[in-house]
């Protein structure tokens, strides 16, 4: 069975059908599920509609089954560019010109960038987004670690560029035989946008490419490698018989003191059952959370090499069930973002562009380390 | 943001549908846009709007590209059920398909690609020529083959898809990948889009490399795609790679594969929940395969706090299977952790993966019976039930070692209410009751509710006081174990509890030294091999991943409802089943037997052929030769409906929903093949062919394609009458010939000379006749369509009821219905 749609749903929260196109009889799992985020949260209905809602939906029901058409033929997905979509399938479908017809780049091998693209100015802007995924064990062991980064581009360049990305990347700093001056990282795993020519990247680890116009995913990357939590939070739960509990959190800061974590939050759990918060802390405001059954705690500024305290006290109903649920055992969960930092050490050594009209194209660069999954079991 | 068309969907005044239809013949063209916009609208929440299907299709002639698309919508939705108002159609589809627009172009094809009629089909031949400039006379498939050779990556891949489409639907070998087209996909695989890619890759999935060197060379070229954003590539470039890898002999070379598939396995993780569990269902093939792949990543399939429960299960399961001696001690940590979780499905799969691995890993056996030990002493529930379940199987596992905790166990005895917790209880004090003190006690307690107990319980429970009676032969035991027999035994209606009563009630009382012998013989080994799929549906599931049936862990065939269109039958094919000696054929060449191979469209179209000649005064047997060409009743004669139901061929349980019960029956001397097709599902079933098989009826290879909704067929059954028809005789019947005799026990004769004249008008001749005491016996011949012999011999005495029938013939299975045709002929 080869890998095809068979029907696509679109529903509302009710389970009514909003729209649907039916294709045939078998489904590949994995390819509609891509499918569906390319379709709806990332790229293609976001770009039309910016809010995906069902109001959204009903309201441009025809531009949706047009872009169903062109997306998916026969159950196989064929283009979900949805820039270059956008050049032949307009929102406002009324007024229409004459010229409308497909763009050559929709059978193009550079599929996904049409030609004479014209700007006055050359720019492409590069974020380095990294999130660091922890799970620390109730006895303070780090179970497992590992940063998911990823290389967020916004293009705003003439003509068809080339473009070619340099990394401190170990890899091909070894091939190239150049000594390690600085830090050179290994990545474990990398993903590219399709504009990235894979073979080549296998050859000799060049990334290049002929980016889309606006902004995209060039790669994405993951390291497996141990990482210090970067905010480690410690926390003392007192229960006192039945009638009240008492929390005492700690939250220390294991990053250089040039940088500083940004909103910084800490959710603590408590009893479900927990009243009467009476909360006080050495930095920053905290809550208790009912809807989230915890207490958050809020740092806006959290500079590196600090440790800050809160403490709080909860009154406990004095009865309860007879027969004992097992309580829930949530994580201590931990928000933040420090700007101008990555944990992995990944740098972009060069981003040359190259265009046959020879403008001077400027590359600007931005670092930002967030947290992910960050979790701290409670004893 | 600018459209506001949420508004067609609110009207829900009465009379819609005439109001509609004026709106859609308006002389504006804003009007009718909004009509049709309307029509949609009604279409997309479920509403049968296809009344309106001419008007719509009248506003097809427009230069607005957006109405045109809205038409074509409604087009491939109802051109299904107006097949011949859709042809109307056809006419702006051709021209469509010159516009200059090639938007407008493509759509005109595709639509009619979409429209699943007959006749559209054959006018979107012409079109598709001329839009791909193809010149050969339906060479379609050349043609797609040729386009694996085309500059534009993307054709390619749309051709490939296609090929690889037909392929499935076909019996012929159509689209085999040589090792020209090889490179070409290859090459093709670097330029095309993601999507393309994902085809291109799933049909060279099915390339066999016909050496290591060429397997290699391939993988070589496939490698790059795991660093593909969309993980559809990656996943089918993996499924590349595992299936070649069986070919590769270096293990330089697999090791290598095996180190470069891990992170983009891993990197899967990080995505959507979904996609999570598409990508677990996938991994935990891949280490059934090769465990080595993912041997160090154990870490990655610890669970987070919020994952899904789907997503949390699967990774359990796969947890279990990477367990080894190196890492066991984090996993079990891990189990414990999630052992204390309030999902009570999740906590008790965890509290088995630790008893799973106790069972695989026997230097860690005793660690994880520690875990355990440690989770009953928590006292929750339902965690104690499972542990004692589980330690039972590590008893089975590892005999006579860890007794020590059985008292531990024995704690926690009044807690267990559920069957399987209770019977592994009772297991364990009766195989280990010699080194429990009280043994007979604990079992006594259980004894008090023997006759409410499950039969589970119950079965371990005879068991277990038997044990106990065998290792502590003392008087105790021994009233116990009467009670019990008793109770097993005369109190029960459950078979399989008395049957295990009386066996071991036999062997008691005949040699208790046998029945040591037997229930206390040593138990084979068990394993770890839950969850473990047989490995030829691995090997062929692990070809098909990254897709559903690589989700469902099932083979395509299994789930896919859809049967495959029907192979047209070939020409010869039709040629050896067409029954062309009827004269019928030449009469009447339009009837669906012919072998022209039209398959007619049925029952409802075709105007009923004439029903056999009138009804001959007597029951004819002989019938009528126009009866050979399958001429169908009408469907609402009244003798359809009544008679007893018919008997179930197909269940809809195995019929995917669809129940066939048929079965043979005569009616006026007319032989019926009664068939109801009943449809048990919500949705609509379509593209059927009845086909029947050369038989002994003599009707031929015909088929009937009922491409209509069996939804309209109901409980009405379909009746395909054949005549029967005996000519002269024919005396070489072979002495080895079965014979059966039947007695029609009511039947007289009443005059020997009226019975022959009677039966030869239905062509059964008389060859001679004698006396033989008092009975007059007849032997006559006949002969069926298709050439059968009958030698038949009638006994009976004139005017006295009673008249006995015997008949020889090769053709065994015509007996009853011709028994039946002659108690007819003589009643």
């Amino acid at each position: 069975m080869a890998g095809a749609v068979s029907a696509l749903f679109l529903l509302d929260i009710k389970g009514r059908v909003l729209v649907w196109r039916d294709y045939r009889g078998d489904v590949s799992a994995l390819q509609a599920e891509r499918f569906f985020t390319k379709l709806l949260d990332k790229e293609v209905f976001k770009h039309y509609f910016e809010e995906l809602e069902e109001e959204s939906l009903r309201d441009n029901f025809v531009v949706v089954y047009e872009l169903l058409d062109e997306m998916m033929d026969f159950g196989y997905p064929q283009y979900t560019e949805a820039k270059i979509l956008s050049e032949f399938i307009k929102t406002d479908a009324y007024r229409m010109e004459v010229s409308q017809r497909p763009p050559m780049a929709v059978t193009n091998a550079v599929s996904w960038r049409s030609e004479g693209i014209r700007y006055k100015k050359n720019e492409v802007f590069l974020d380095v987004v990294e999130s660091v995924n922890i799970l620390v064990n109730s006895n303070g062991q780090i179970v497992r670690s590992d940063v998911v980064g990823a290389l967020k581009m916004r293009t705003y360049l003439s003509g068809m560029p080339e473009c070619k990305l340099g990394l401190n990347d170990r890899v091909l700093l070894e091939a190239q035989g150049r000594a390690t001056k600085g830090k050179a990282i290994d990545l474990d795993d990398i993903k590219f946008h399709q504009c990235v020519r894979l073979a080549r990247f296998e050859n000799d680890r060049t990334i290049s490419f002929i980016p889309p116009d606006g902004s995209f995913d060039l790669m994405t990357y993951r390291l497996s490698t141990q990482v210090k939590p970067l905010i480690w939070v410690e926390a003392q739960i007192e229960k006192h018989s039945r009638s009240r509990i008492e929390l005492m959190v700690k939250a220390r800061s294991q990053f250089k003191e040039r940088s500083t974590a940004t909103n910084v939050e800490i959710e603590v759990p408590v009893p479900l059952d927990a009243t009467n918060p009476n909360i006080r802390t050495s930095m920053g405001s905290a809550s208790y959370a009912p809807e989230r059954d915890a207490m958050v705690w809020k740092v806006k500024s959290f500079p590196g090499g600090k440790e800050y305290m809160c403490r709080a006290e909860f009154s406990l109903p004095s009865i309860t069930a007879e027969e004992a649920v097992p309580e829930k055992k949530a994580p201590i969960r931990v928000k933040f973002e420090i700007p101008y930092f990555t944990v992995s050490g990944i740098q972009v050594r060069y981003l040359k562009i190259i265009e046959k009209s020879g403008y001077q194209a400027l590359p600007w660069v931005r670092y930002i380390t967030m947290a992910g999954e960050y979790e701290l079991r409670l004893i | 943001m600018s459209g506001h068309d949420s508004k067609y969907f609110s009207t829900t005044k009465k009379g819609e549908i005439p109001e509609l239809k004026e709106e859609l013949n308006s002389q504006y063209k804003d009007k009718r846009k909004d009509a049709v916009k309307k029509v949609i609208a009604a279409m997309t929440v479920g509403k049968d709007v296809s009344s309106l299907f001419t008007d719509v299709v009248n506003c097809m002639q427009t230069e607005n590209l957006e109405l045109k698309k809205l038409v074509y919508l409604y087009l491939i939705n109802y051109a299904k059920s107006q097949p011949d108002l859709a042809i109307l159609a056809v006419n702006t589809f051709v021209k469509d398909s010159q516009d200059p627009n090639p938007l407008i172009r493509a759509l005109a094809v595709r639509t009619m690609g979409c429209i699943r009629v007959d006749k559209i089909t054959e006018y979107l031949c012409d079109p598709l020529q001329r839009c791909l400039k193809l010149v050969e006379d339906r060479g379609f498939l050349e043609a797609l083959k040729d386009l694996i050779s085309d500059n534009n990556p993307m054709v390619v891949a749309n051709a490939v898809a296609a090929l690889a489409e037909i392929q499935d639907n076909s019996i012929h070998p159509i689209f085999e990948i040589t090792s020209h087209t090889l490179s070409k996909l290859l090459t093709a695989l670097n330029e095309c889009t993601e999507w393309g890619q994902v085809f291109i890759l799933d049909s060279l999935s099915r390339y066999k490399a016909a050496d290591a060197r060429e397997a290699e060379n391939i993988v070589e070229r496939v490698t790059p795609r795991l660093q593909h954003a969309n993980c559809a590539v990656v996943l089918s470039a993996v499924k590349i790679i595992l299936l070649q890898m069986e070919l590769i002999t270096s293990t330089d070379v697999v090791r290598n594969l095996c180190k470069k598939m891990a992170p983009p396995l891993v990197t899967l993780l990080s995505a959507e929940p979904e996609i999570q569990y598409v990508a677990l269902r996938n991994i935990n093939l891949i280490v059934q395969k090769r465990p080595t792949i993912l041997a160090h990543e154990i870490k990655v399939f610890f669970c987070k706090y919020n994952d899904p429960i789907y997503v949390k299960m699967e990774k359990l399961e796969i947890m279990i299977k990477l367990a080894s001696d190196r890492n066991i001690d984090q996993v079990l940590l891990e189990f414990k952790e999630y052992a204390t979780e309030v999902d009570v499905d999740f906590v008790r799969k965890a509290v088995r993966a630790i008893g799973r691995c106790a069972i695989k890993l026997e230097r860690a056996a005793e660690r994880c019976i520690s875990v355990l030990l440690e989770l009953i002493k928590i006292k929750v529930n339902y965690v104690v039930q499972e542990a004692i379940i589980v330690i039972k199987d590590i008893f089975r596992r590892y005999p006579n070692t860890y007794e020590s905790i059985i008292a531990t166990l024995c704690e926690s005895l009044d807690t267990l209410d559920e069957p399987e917790a209770k019977a592994s209880m009772i297991w364990i004090i009766g195989e280990y009751a010699e080194r429990i003190d009280n043994a007979d006690e604990l079992l006594e307690s259980f004894l008090e509710t023997f006759p409410e107990e499950p039969a589970l319980v119950q079965l371990q429970l005879l068991t277990a006081t038997v044990k106990l009676f065998l290792k502590k032969p003392t008087e105790g035991p021994q009233q116990m174990i009467q009670a019990v027999l008793n109770n097993a035994t005369v109190e029960t209606d459950n078979p399989d509890l008395r049957d295990r009563a009386y066996i071991y009630w036999r062997l008691l009382s005949t040699d208790p030294e046998a029945a040591k012998d037997v229930v206390l013989a040593e138990k084979p080994v068990i394993s770890d091999d839950a969850n473990q799929l047989d490995s030829s549906l691995l090997d062929e599931l692990l070809a098909n991943i990254s897709t559903l049936s690589s989700v469902y862990h099932k083979p395509p065939e299994a789930f896919v409802s859809r049967v495959k269109a029907a192979p047209k039958v070939d020409d010869e094919e039709f040629a050896e089943t067409g029954y062309s000696e009827s004269p019928s054929q030449g009469v009447d060449g339009a009837s669906p037997s012919s072998s022209a191979g039209t398959s007619s469209h049925v029952p409802a179209k075709q105007p009923a052929v004439a029903s056999p000649a009138a009804p001959a005064p007597m029951p004819d047997l002989l019938g009528d030769l126009m009866g050979m060409d399958n001429a169908i009743v009408p469907v609402d004669e009244p003798a359809a409906s009544t008679g007893p139901p018919l008997p179930v061929l197909l269940p809809s349980t195995t019929g995917q929903g669809l129940q066939i019960s048929a079965q043979l029956a005569r009616r006026d001397g007319q032989i019926f093949y009664d068939i109801s097709f009943e449809n048990g599902t919500q949705g609509v079933l379509d593209g059927f062919m009845i086909q029947f098989n050369k038989n002994t009826f003599g009707s031929s290879g015909a088929t009937w394609d009922l491409s209509q909704d069996t939804s309209t067929y109901g409980y009405v059954p379909e009746r395909f009458p054949w005549c029967t028809k005996l000519t002269t005789s024919d005396l070489e019947i072979s002495t080895d010939d079965n014979e059966f005799t039947k007695e029609y026990p009511s039947s007289v004769i009443s005059s020997i000379d009226v019975t022959i004249e009677r039966l030869a008008a239905s062509n059964v001749f008389f060859i001679a006749k004698r006396k033989n005491a008092n009975m007059d016996v007849l032997y006559m011949s006949a002969k069926m369509p298709r050439g059968i012999p009958f030698l038949i011999e009638l006994t009976g005495a004139v005017g006295v009821p009673g008249v006995k029938c015997a008949v020889k013939t090769p053709n065994k299975e015509m007996v009853p219905l011709f028994f039946e045709a002659m108690e007819a002929l003589i009643k």
